[in-house]
């Protein structure tokens, strides 16, 4: 799309807020790493867990992937279905495991 | 190509050449990223219910090597995306020889991440004798669903230093545009996104304590 000149112009980060975001994602990694060994009840944890690296993935997408400088309608097209198709996924074969686990005969 | 420029200008709903404003090639990894991450979210869910359905879930890392060492993996991907951004961020002001360096310091970066994994995946299959259908504690499903997992992962990333390999190569040699190294370098950052899921949920949540 873009001619042949190589230097675009282009809107984005710096240097310091991609250092500052990998600094970020460095810590939160380190929390996780921290909270593993923490006696906590599974499901905080999980939910610890995997908070922490929605987090982390989003800081990826917005500012590694760039997406946070591309047009919303880029976005629009490509998450929200992404986000459903795994909800669908959640609410459709997780119970089933639980219920396996009761099922058990022990 | 100055017409078509103007013709994204447009209000996007009237189907301007460019409606995202991006390039093609961009778009397509975009979708390709987006259908790669309902498999592995498919991957991850399938572990993630074999393990909630079986009650004595192996927990076989101990921290020392398995934990430190998959932190330290995590450390590479992480080091080895902001050098790949780097390296976007080189190629965008025109500094091919900045690029390729930063783009091989991304490959040292993810060359790492292979080389602990296997030595983690050997010590997982000669100390606590897991393998893809059995191990001590009784439950085949844990290494079958692991050693794919991690497996499939691994593979990503063993291709994307091939891709990036190829794409550093040719920048060396004067050939591809800035779109090209962007395009790598989104697919790069999202094999990094995916171990941050895979880290937590299969390595954290069954740490030996």
């Amino acid at each position: 799309m873009s001619d042949d000149s190589e230097a675009v112009e282009h809107v984005g980060g710096t240097t310091i807020t991609f250092s500052y975001v990998w600094i970020a994602l460095l810590v939160m990694t380190g929390i996780e790493v921290f909270l593993a060994y923490e006696q906590l009840p599974t499901l905080i944890m999980l939910t610890s867990l995997l908070g922490l690296s929605v987090i982390k993935a989003a800081l990826i997408i917005a500012y590694f992937m760039h997406l946070k400088f591309e047009r919303l309608s880029l976005f629009l097209t490509l998450f929200p279905m992404l986000v459903l198709c795994i909800i669908l996924m959640l609410i459709v074969f997780m119970p089933d495991s639980v219920r396996s686990l009761n099922m058990r005969v022990s | 190509m100055s017409e078509a420029k103007a013709a994204t200008m447009d209000s996007v709903w009237h189907g301007g050449a460019s409606p995202y404003a991006i390039g093609s090639k961009k778009f397509g990894m975009w979708l390709f990223i987006i259908s790669d991450a309902l498999t592995f979210s498919a991957l991850l869910m399938a572990y993630t219910y074999v393990r909630l359905a079986t009650p004595e879930w192996p927990k076989p890392f101990h921290f020392s090597p398995s934990i430190i060492f998959s932190s330290i993996m995590t450390f590479c991907l992480l080091s080895s995306s902001l050098t790949m951004v780097m390296a976007v961020h080189s190629m965008n002001h025109g500094n091919r020889k900045a690029t390729v360096g930063w783009i091989l310091a991304t490959i040292v970066g993810g060359l790492a991440f292979v080389g602990l994994h296997l030595t983690e995946w050997l010590n997982l299959i000669n100390n606590e004798h897991i393998t893809v259908s059995g191990n001590e504690w009784g439950v085949p499903l844990f290494g079958g669903t692991f050693f794919a997992l991690t497996g499939l992962h691994m593979t990503h990333v063993v291709i994307g230093v091939i891709y990036l390999g190829i794409i550093a190569f040719a920048v060396g040699r004067g050939k591809f545009k800035y779109e090209d190294v962007e395009v790598s370098g989104l697919y790069w950052h999202f094999v990094d996104l995916v171990w941050m899921f895979i880290f937590p949920l299969v390595y954290l949540m069954s740490a030996k304590i």
